[in-house]
Order: structure tokens, then sequence, then C-alpha cells
């Protein structure tokens, strides 16, 4: 999970080793695919995405991993489960956009990392607080984003949010609350 | 009817008139709810993109607590996002039990254990068909005529598991409204995506979606939600959908209880109305009416 975090730093060979299983393990999701693009017809995102679904898919079979780790398609899933209530194979496709999320953000390529700095720094959050805090998720999301323009963006909908009192500025009553679950986990899914 | 109750982070902030108008109409309509002590995040839909293992984890903490503080009853929860989270647990769980050995495991970290004995339901789900249509007929005391409402259920409430309804063309709030006194808007819409947290990372891409709901609700008075995502951004980003081509006016936007709760007599404060961030004039308008009228 988080490579970021202190409690797992794991030899290059072993996080290779892991990163061949998990793309072997989505390889195998998306095996019984017949390319039927029922996929990428019910996507919402699939007119913003690079590579349609259905070629993403084909492409994963193929072999062609840097090209699919590149795409910004499985970015794009906004995990709604129409591909996978509608696929006829019944294969799991919106699962398999999440594995592909954490097989590039643990791949650690910079472009792509940016791409999961979200998920990584609201996981955070919710680690240290054991609820959502969304201003403190929002100020550390900007602050790793390093986009100077980005906080413009959200500047509106802030103020809008906190006129009405729907903000929280203080802390969690649950606050290190999940600490030992999320070490617990680190330490299962560090294991070779 | 008594239910476990799982409020997700966003109830106690952003979605604070959601939680609030759940819990009055519930209990006017004589349900029970006992709040899981000492719940925490669900992971809602971030904790997937980062890891498998959490993904299970986190929801089965709050399922373990329920079971072992709340047993005997089924757990509640009005956030779509949430609700799916802690369903997959039943559901995945359910079906592989080395999995289920191994959520266990984690939560052994802190002294928990799931054994699978809490369901999970949404608050639409409990309110179609364990509290129905019509008890809540009968709960009205001020019927909401002339208002056309456009019922938005947004994804994970029904996929991948339509449990209650189904997910191309979903139904089950039309009984409901109707009891009201409200019409329903004919729409395919209520079944699409919002964008989700695409909000948050794809702004371009959210905000197409959002226009394109915003557009086919033009024939009713408000959007009626279930999820406090769908809700955040079909309301909050409705001005900046609508200059980015939308050909959309602006459309209140409420919580499916804010609107039973104004039937069944609550104030606009009781259901926390100031609230929220689209509510138009036309609509304040039309609730204040004196024809809407009293039962």
């Amino acid at each position: 999970m988080n490579q970021r975090s202190e409690a797992v730093s794991l030899p290059a060979a072993v996080t290779i080793a892991a990163d061949a299983a998990a793309l072997a393990e989505i390889q195998d999701m998306v095996r019984a695919c017949m390319q039927c693009g029922t996929c990428s017809a019910s996507c919402p995102n699939a007119p913003a995405m690079d590579h349609t679904p259905r070629s993403l898919w084909r492409m994963l079979l193929l072999g062609l991993v840097d090209e699919v780790l590149e795409s910004r398609t499985f970015w794009l899933c906004s995990a709604c489960y129409s591909c996978t209530l509608r696929c006829p194979r019944g294969l799991p496709l919106t699962a398999a956009m999440a594995a592909l999320k954490r097989l590039a953000a643990s791949d650690g390529r910079s472009a792509d990392r940016k791409r999961g700095l979200f998920y990584e720094d609201f996981m955070r959050n919710v680690e240290k607080n054991g609820r959502v805090r969304e201003t403190e998720l929002m100020l550390h999301y900007f602050l790793d984003m390093r986009d100077p323009l980005l906080p413009l963006e959200y500047t509106p909908l802030g103020l809008k949010l906190l006129r009405k009192g729907k903000l929280h500025l203080g802390g969690s009553g649950q606050l290190g609350r999940l600490g030992p679950l999320f070490a617990k986990v680190r330490e299962m899914e560090a294991r070779p | 009817m008594k239910y476990s109750y799982y409020p997700g982070c966003s109830l106690e902030s952003g979605a604070v008139e959601y939680d609030l108008s759940s819990r009055e109409v519930l209990r006017l309509l004589g349900v029970e709810l006992a709040e899981i002590p000492d719940w925490t995040c669900c992971g809602a839909s971030a904790v997937e993109p980062v890891s498998s293992l959490l993904t299970l984890a986190l929801p089965a903490r709050n399922l373990a607590l329920a079971e072992r503080e709340v047993p005997d009853a089924d757990m509640l929860v009005p956030c779509s996002a949430c609700y799916l989270n802690h369903l997959r647990v039943e559901r995945e769980c359910g079906a592989d039990r080395k999995l289920a050995a191994r959520v266990n495991e984690a939560l052994s970290a802190e002294g928990l254990s799931r054994s699978g004995t809490v369901r999970v339901r949404h608050l639409l789900d409990v309110l179609f068909r364990d509290v129905g249509p019509e008890r809540v007929g009968q709960a009205v005391v001020r019927r909401l005529e002339g208002l056309t409402a456009a019922p938005y259920y947004g994804c994970q409430v029904l996929r991948p598991y339509p449990l209650f309804d189904d997910p191309e063309r979903p139904a089950s709030m039309t009984p409901l409204l109707k009891a009201l006194g409200v019409e329903v808007l004919d729409w395919d819409m209520g079944g699409r995506c919002c964008g989700a947290s695409l909000m948050a990372t794809k702004r371009d891409a959210a905000l197409a979606l959002v226009s394109a709901i915003l557009d086919a609700a033009s024939g009713a008075d408000l959007i009626v939600t279930v999820c406090p995502m769908c809700q955040m951004n079909l309301e909050a980003y409705q001005k900046e959908a609508i200059r980015s081509g939308g050909r959309g006016r602006p459309v209140s936007v409420l919580y499916l209880p804010q609107l039973m709760g104004l039937a069944l007599g609550l104030s606009e404060d009781d259901v926390l109305l100031g609230k929220n961030l689209a509510v138009t004039d036309t609509l304040l308008g039309k609730l204040r009416a004196p024809e809407a009228a009293e039962v």
C-alpha cells in the first residue's frame, strides 16, 4: 500500500516481484474479455480517456504494460460500476481499474504518482484522524500537488461550505484510532 | 423496527442536513436507530486505489462493532459509498472464507472479529421495502402538491449489487415521492454517474456529467438525492457546470429525507434547509405557498 510511509521500506527486488504478481492478477481479471466493447459504450468517462476500456484490456493481455500504465484511462474511472454490471462475461472491470491505480502508484513514476496523490492523502488523513477531516485533507493535497493555482479552483467551494458551517476546523474524537489497523494491514501486505 | 446506524464522515460535516433529516424522518416513521459507537471512516472511494486489504478491513471494523454493540439488527447506511464499502465486505467475505479470515486477522490488531451476522442496508432500501410508501403516506401531514421532483439515485446504491431496484432504470423513489404528493419527472438520468471524486482529480470530466444531469432535470422543481457525493457534485458545482456548456438552469437539490420531513410536518429549519447550497426562490415559494395543503 502506501509506499511513502515510514513503516514499510522494501528492497527494489521485492517491489518488482509484488508488482509482477499484481499485474498477473489484473490480467487474470480480464482474461475472458471477448472485446465486445460493452464496457466502453457504458463508461460515462470514455470520451475523456486516451484509450477506451475495451482497448485497455486488450493492451493489458498483449503485455503492453508500459503503455497501459502510462494511460490516463484508469485514473478516469469514477467507480460507477456500469461496465461491471453490464459485462456479458461478468468480469470485475471496476475492480480492475482500481487495481491499475494501485499498480501505477506503486510503480513510482512521477506523473503517475501525482495522479494518485488525492487517494493517498485521503487515506493518510483517515489514518491520522479516524474520520475524514476534509479541510486538513485539501491543505495537504494542495501542498503535495505543488500547483499554486489549484487552491484557487477550490476557494469558492471552500468559502461556501465555511459560510454554511460545513467544514471541520477542529480535530477528531477518533484521533489515532485507526493506527493499529493500518499498521497491521501494512505488515500483512508487505509479506512476500 | 430497529437498526444500527452508520452515519459516515460526510454526514458529520458537509452532509449534516442528510444526517439530521434522516434521523428525524425515521423517528417520525417509528424506526429506532442505535448509532454504532466508535465507528470510523469506511475508506470512501479513496481506499481501493490505495490498498485492497484496507478496502475490506476498514468497513469490516465497523461491522464488527455493530455485531458486538447492536446485535440482531440490520445496519442502516445513508451514504451510498459507505453503503457499498460495507456491503462489499458482506458479499466478498461471504463468498471467500480465506479472504474473511485475512480480514479478521487485520481486525485482530484491535481485538475485533467479524462473523458476518449483520446485514447492510441503504436508507432508501429501508424506506422503500421495510417502511414502505403506504406508511409514509399515512404519516404525511402536509401534501407537497404542485412540486415536480427528479429522483436521482447515482451509482453505488444499486451497482454492482442491485439488491432492491433496477440499476439501469431505478424507480424505488417514485412511490415514496408520490406518497408525499410530489409529481415525479420521467427521465432516464436517475442512475447516471455524477463523476464522484473525479470532481477533485479530473474536474472537466466530472463537470460534463453534472451538466448532462442538470440539463435533463430542467422540467423539475428539484432533484432529490440519496448520496452526499451526488448531492455535493450536483449542488456545489452547479454554476460551474452550467457555465461550462450545460444548457440547464439552476435547480434545487435536496436529500430525500429532507423533502419527506417537510411533508411529515417538520419545518425548513428542522430539516436544515439553510445548509443546502442549491435552493431556488421558486422552490421556496412553492414550499411556502398556502396551497401546499394541510391534510
